[in-house]
């Protein structure tokens, strides 16, 4: 079962702006799946209207089988949303916050108090939960609003950029909280502009550009895609010039760091075979950027440059 | 998993929802008391202290009554319309202004739940300073009530027509100054010119007819007639105005948010 259903999906703001041009999407039940693309690709827009904040111009979305045209209540009530702004009323509580929310989606408050105790205890919020809203720091914030999207146990959630300005220990423990959220069965949709964190948490990736779905993919998938890896040799003696490599591109950062491009068929094994030759030892061996964040970029520079050679 | 709603759960979801909203608008009504109950209470020991006490006993009695007994009911109206529309404009603005107005349109909940617990929260504090204001009011004169429902009726009445007027005001608006507009330049006129302070017998003929036109005119006389028993119009004009009123904004406010107007892009 599609836990998300997107077909012609178009959007058109007053001002002419077209921001979605009819992108299709599905995302599986239980998937974790990352919605990635430049700023201003029409992201934002496609998660508002999945989530009834932006009116749509075309097209359907599904939610569970339920439609938001003729099922928009039943749809409603299967999403949970983190969005990319703070939008908690920063002059209440967080109790209260997340407990009205629960209110919302009509749960009653006995059960919203001891839901609320849940969630907010295992994103470390329970100490803080007569605290008003607006003196938390910027990472509670952003995990108040994950409590807060979850409060009503949704099937589907949606992070818009969730860690944004949050620091790494706090981002790597709600990796590890949203990855056990969705093992345990949650359908969890990401978009983030930290490349890294959508390569260790999703296994399907779909890329927006200029309001097109541009790749749409499971993540190994697109991963194999990539021609080109550049991999940081620390070396564990200095070296003056570039060693020569047969087969392989390589360039000296400093005296005793190397820079090596490794192309799709090549291999790690036939590069040490190269440096054992010449007897130069590795002491460690790091990407110089990681995997998907290579792809993003790659397919960034194809368009400007086919956007170029067009206009010329 | 959060159970889907369906026609069964529609309502008892609405319900907790609206009750929610209250129970949100009445904590924010208390949290900033010092802003929303404590200015109307001054304001209105100012008019019976001015007005009512000092000016009122040069101008003697009106359709019966002293001055001071006179105007209490509009006084106690006017407070009640100032305080559910200001309630609304303001709770369901700032709501909009910080974005968690998006916690409500994303959930399940309808419009008109929405809808109805903002303006719930709004006749709440409209009651609750009417309440204050009266019992200011018996610190100055005598108020035996002589049609209780009719003042019950009229005030609720009319505080739900005010909240919803503030509610499609906080729709509309895009800035603070958007919401002090109508109530400055629309609102406090009205209120002026609906009889609080004059039986409109005193006015010429056309000015007569004018004010008629204007809907405060017909709260404040029916709420007068539930305490005094002494009115410029006829109560049943006034039930059917307010009706019409009160289910024209709520209809108004409804196609307002189906719509997204001011509230989705």
């Amino acid at each position: 079962m599609h836990a998300l259903s997107i077909k012609n999906l178009r959007k058109i703001y007053p001002n002419g702006v077209e921001a979605l041009k009819g992108i299709d999407l599905e995302v599986d039940a239980g998937d974790f799946c990352a919605l990635l693309g430049p700023n201003g690709a029409g992201k934002t827009t496609a998660i508002g209207i999945v989530c009834s904040l932006v009116n749509k111009t075309g097209g359907s979305v599904e939610i569970f089988g339920h439609s938001i045209d003729t099922d928009l209540a039943a749809a409603k009530a299967c999403i949970g949303l983190v969005p990319q702004e703070i939008n908690l009323n920063l002059f209440d509580s967080v109790l209260n916050i997340v407990v009205n929310q629960a209110g919302y989606y009509g749960i009653d408050r006995k059960m919203a108090l001891e839901r609320a105790e849940q969630y907010l205890t295992e994103l470390r919020l329970w100490d803080k939960r007569f605290a008003i809203a607006r003196t938390l720091s910027g990472g509670m914030k952003r995990r108040l609003m994950i409590a807060r999207a979850l409060i009503h146990e949704p099937r589907l959630l949606i992070l818009d950029e969730p860690t944004a300005g949050v620091d790494i220990e706090i981002r790597r423990s709600m990796w590890t909280y949203l990855r056990r959220i969705n093992a345990e069965g949650t359908t969890i949709i990401l978009t983030t502009h930290y490349l890294e964190e959508a390569e260790s948490l999703c296994r399907h990736v779909a890329i927006i550009d200029d309001g097109q779905i541009v790749e749409n993919a499971r993540m190994s998938t697109i991963l194999r895609k990539l021609q080109r890896e550049y991999f940081i040799l620390t070396l564990r003696d200095g070296l003056s010039t570039a060693p020569h490599l047969e087969n392989f591109e390589s360039r000296l950062l400093g005296e005793g760091e190397l820079e090596v491009a490794v192309d799709a068929g090549q291999s790690l094994n036939q590069l040490f075979a190269c440096l054992s030759e010449q007897n130069i030892v590795v002491v460690s061996l790091r990407n110089k950027a990681n995997r998907l964040e290579e792809f993003f970029i790659g397919m960034v520079e194809r368009k400007q440059a086919n956007a170029g050679s067009a206009g010329a | 998993m959060q159970a889907v709603p369906g026609p069964d759960m529609d309502i008892k979801l609405n319900l907790i929802a609206v009750k929610t909203i209250m129970r949100k608008e009445v904590l924010r009504v208390l949290r900033i008391w010092i802003q929303t109950i404590v200015p109307p209470a001054i304001t209105m020991t100012l008019y019976f202290i001015i007005f009512g006490n000092l000016i009122g006993r040069r101008i003697g009695s009106m359709d019966g009554y002293d001055y001071m007994q006179y105007i209490a009911p509009g006084l106690i109206m006017m407070s009640v319309i100032t305080n559910s529309y200001g309630n609304v404009v303001s709770s369901f603005f700032g709501a909009k202004f910080g974005r968690h107005i998006e916690e409500m349109i994303i959930s399940p909940m309808s419009n008109a739940a929405i809808i109805v617990g903002h303006v719930a929260g709004g006749v709440i504090r409209g009651i609750f300073v009417g309440m204050l204001v009266t019992a200011i009011a018996l610190g100055f004169t005598q108020l035996e009530v002589q049609h209780p429902l009719i003042m019950i009726s009229m005030v609720v009445l009319s505080s739900i027509v005010f909240a919803l007027a503030g509610f499609i005001n906080a729709v509309f608006a895009r800035k603070f100054d958007d919401i002090s507009i109508v109530p400055t330049f629309v609102l406090t006129p009205l209120t002026y010119l609906g009889g609080v302070f004059y039986s409109i017998s005193m006015l010429p003929e056309f000015w007569q007819k004018v004010s008629l036109a204007n809907p405060i005119l017909y709260m404040v006389n029916a709420f007068r007639y539930g305490i005094l028993g002494t009115s410029d119009i006829n109560i049943g004009y006034a039930y059917l105005i307010v009706g019409v009123f009160a289910v024209g904004l709520f209809t108004a406010s409804l196609m307002l948010l189906n719509r997204g107007i001011g509230i989705r892009e």
